[in-house]
């Protein structure tokens, strides 16, 4: 079992329940001294099998609850496995320092580049220093700094996004919540740097595109990304929060959903039974994925990057013409 | 919906702030000054969909949100749509707002038959479409064309709030882009008011899009050095607040305007911080420097001309 056992998600039950026999039966066989191997082996098999058959089958809502999982890989997790020599900068210069939004200076494959992402933390005492992982204005403010930095010092930016939302507080709002997520969108889209974006959890509305505007869009498998969440979506069409699964399959914000819209350039695979299960397996893949987008991005120069990226964004609106 | 039960309107704060000229010392004027305009239109024949709560049955009068007063409803057009009694701004449509702004007869739509599909086949959004364009009279949340100001021309884009709550689907968004586009290539400033809840749920992460689709078409007018005015008015919220409409290079609001990144319920459920009266009001934002000015509905008008004016291109020094 993962790090992630003492989560528990719903649909994971049957899977749970199987496992645990299969600890009922290794501890009987222990104690009574006899040889249940191939019984073992047959139900670890069977557990395999319920295993995919759970992953291959799961409703846009249990992909949210894996996106939201607790122990869900957070950005600094990532950043030592994907990057080298990672040097975190800090504050906006202005007002304060952010730790719900994280950035800084690393190498990739040995190109130097800027990271920046919203951080959750691992804990409860890690998730209340870091606001949850919900920047207030300082946060998106710190991004622009380090994406200016990085479009003076002409390195390519990485943008990690997995956030519920921007902080929606009284002293956000009172420094401008909605200035800072509009300013970061402006320099963003046209930053004269290449912008690749990875959506690793969860893309909560403004607060995720905020730092979402990018050359290329990449997106873990169980990750989403919407203008409001499910639980939001519910309460206003439903008047009812807990119809929030019914909502996640209207709003159609999942990975492959995405991918559909060309809102996003790929989907990312997660390890079976998701991120948290895996930490190295997810990392590599990011990395990989990364670096596939490196490769289209330096062939291109300054400006039909900044051509493509406007073109991108300005697209993909879905109207008709009476 | 907003309830206007929670508006605080501070008239302290105008009065100790008062010494320029957008404030609300016009409250205190015997004789009320009015922007000239003159109507093109009959003003009983234009579509005001927000009347029918407001009004009283006979339609003759109107009652103050904000200060109960009874108005005959012509002083009130007359008035702009401004309480003459507290100053109140009542919400206006985007015709109205057309009507009470621009030059006789100078507006000429663009883009009128961009409108929204239901990209995700949303539940009673088609109804929701259809239900708004017969109280508002129009085919989408923005108007766009252009326009004369005391002679200056101009690209205008104006929402309207009673149509799906003025939000930004693809085809507002595609609309404003398009008129951005039109100011760049024609070299003429672009003023927008906004008012809206946000981005429309309906059309899910296109509609989020629509906020990075407008706020990099304003970076290519900004390229151009013209001038991009936004203005502010009841109720100005989420993600239309959050893109295009913060990011004027001037920002004006309306007196008493709702404008904000989250609205006060999910503010209050989020953190059970308790909201000081004012929070989120245009006088609010004034003080925390989120915006420029607060410009009377009756001021618009000749403020936006000064601005205006002053930007036009004979007037770049360097």
């Amino acid at each position: 079992m993962g790090n992630g056992s003492n989560y528990n998600l719903d649909f994971e039950k049957p899977l749970q329940e199987l496992e645990k026999r299969i600890e009922e039966i290794k501890t009987f066989a222990e104690e009574k001294r006899i040889d249940m191997s191939e019984e073992i082996t047959r139900i670890e098999a069977k557990a395999v099998t319920l295993k995919k058959e759970i992953y291959n089958n799961l409703t846009p809502w249990q992909k949210i609850q894996i996106a939201r999982h607790p122990k869900r890989p957070t950005l600094l997790e990532y950043i030592d496995l994907i990057f080298d020599g990672f040097i975190e900068l800090h504050g906006d210069r202005l007002f304060k320092d952010d730790p719900a939004l994280v950035g800084g200076l690393a190498y990739f494959n040995e190109i130097p580049v800027t990271i920046l992402g919203h951080q959750k933390g691992r804990d409860t005492k890690e998730n209340i220093y870091r606001n949850f992982g919900m920047p207030h204005p300082e946060g998106y403010r710190k991004a622009i700094r380090l994406m200016k930095q990085a479009e003076k010092f002409k390195r390519p930016v990485i943008s990690f996004v997995d956030v519920a939302g921007a902080y929606p507080g009284k002293e956000a709002e009172e420094r401008g919540q909605g200035e800072a997520v509009a300013r970061s969108i402006m320099e963003m889209a046209k930053l004269r740097v290449p912008i690749i974006v990875v959506i690793t959890g969860e893309g909560g509305s403004g607060g995720a595109l905020a730092i979402g505007v990018g050359d290329r869009v990449l997106m873990l498998e169980y990750a989403y990304y919407s203008v409001i969440s499910p639980e939001g979506c519910a309460s206003i069409l439903w008047k009812n929060a807990s119809d929030a699964s019914k909502a996640a399959e209207t709003l159609r914000l999942t990975a492959r959903d995405l991918l559909d819209f060309g809102v996003i350039e790929e989907v990312i695979p997660e390890p079976l039974g998701g991120a948290h299960r895996d930490l190295e397996a997810t990392a590599k893949a990011i990395k990989e994925a990364i670096q596939n987008s490196f490769a289209k991005l330096l062939k291109l120069n300054t400006e039909e990057l900044l051509r493509m990226r406007y073109k991108k964004f300005r697209e993909v609106g879905r109207y008709i013409e009476e | 919906m907003l309830d206007y039960d929670e508006v605080t309107f501070d008239l302290e704060y105008s009065i100790k702030e008062g010494g320029d000229d957008w404030l609300l010392k016009d409250l205190f004027r015997s004789k009320p000054k009015y922007v000239t305009i003159r109507h093109h239109q009959d003003a009983t024949k234009m579509e005001q969909p927000e009347k029918t709560k407001k009004e009283l049955p006979d339609g003759l009068w109107a009652k103050c949100d904000e200060c109960n007063q009874i108005i005959y409803h012509k002083d009130l057009e007359k008035n702009l749509k401004v309480c003459p009694k507290c100053g109140f701004h009542f919400r206006i449509s985007a015709w109205e707002r057309i009507k009470f702004l621009v030059d006789t007869d100078s507006f000429k739509e663009l883009f009128p038959n961009v409108c929204s599909s239901d990209p995700l086949n949303f539940p009673e959004y088609k109804e929701k479409i259809a239900k708004s364009r017969e109280t508002t009279g129009l085919k989408e949340g923005v108007l766009t064309g252009t326009a004369k100001i005391e002679g200056i021309y101009l690209a205008l884009g104006v929402m309207d709030f009673g149509f799906i709550g003025g939000s930004m689907g693809s085809a507002v968004g595609e609309k404003l882009v398009r008129l951005f586009e039109y100011a760049t290539e024609h070299e003429i400033p672009v003023v927008t008011f906004a008012t809206a809840g946000g981005a429309r749920m309906q059309e899910g992460i296109l509609s989020l899009m629509q906020m990075a689709a407008t706020c990099q078409a304003l970076n290519r007018l900004a390229e151009k050095s013209i001038i991009y005015i936004s203005i502010l008015t009841d109720p100005t919220t989420g993600g239309v607040f959050a893109s295009f409409a913060s990011q004027g290079d001037i920002i004006i609001a309306e007196p008493g305007a709702l404008i904000g990144f989250a609205g006060a319920r999910v503010i209050q459920q989020t953190t059970r911080q308790t909201l000081p009266p004012g929070f989120q009001r245009s006088e609010f934002l004034l003080e925390r420097g989120i915006i420029d000015m607060i410009v009377n509905r009756k001021e618009i008008r000749s403020t936006l001309a000064r601005l205006l004016r002053f930007h036009q291109r004979r007037n770049r020094v360097v």
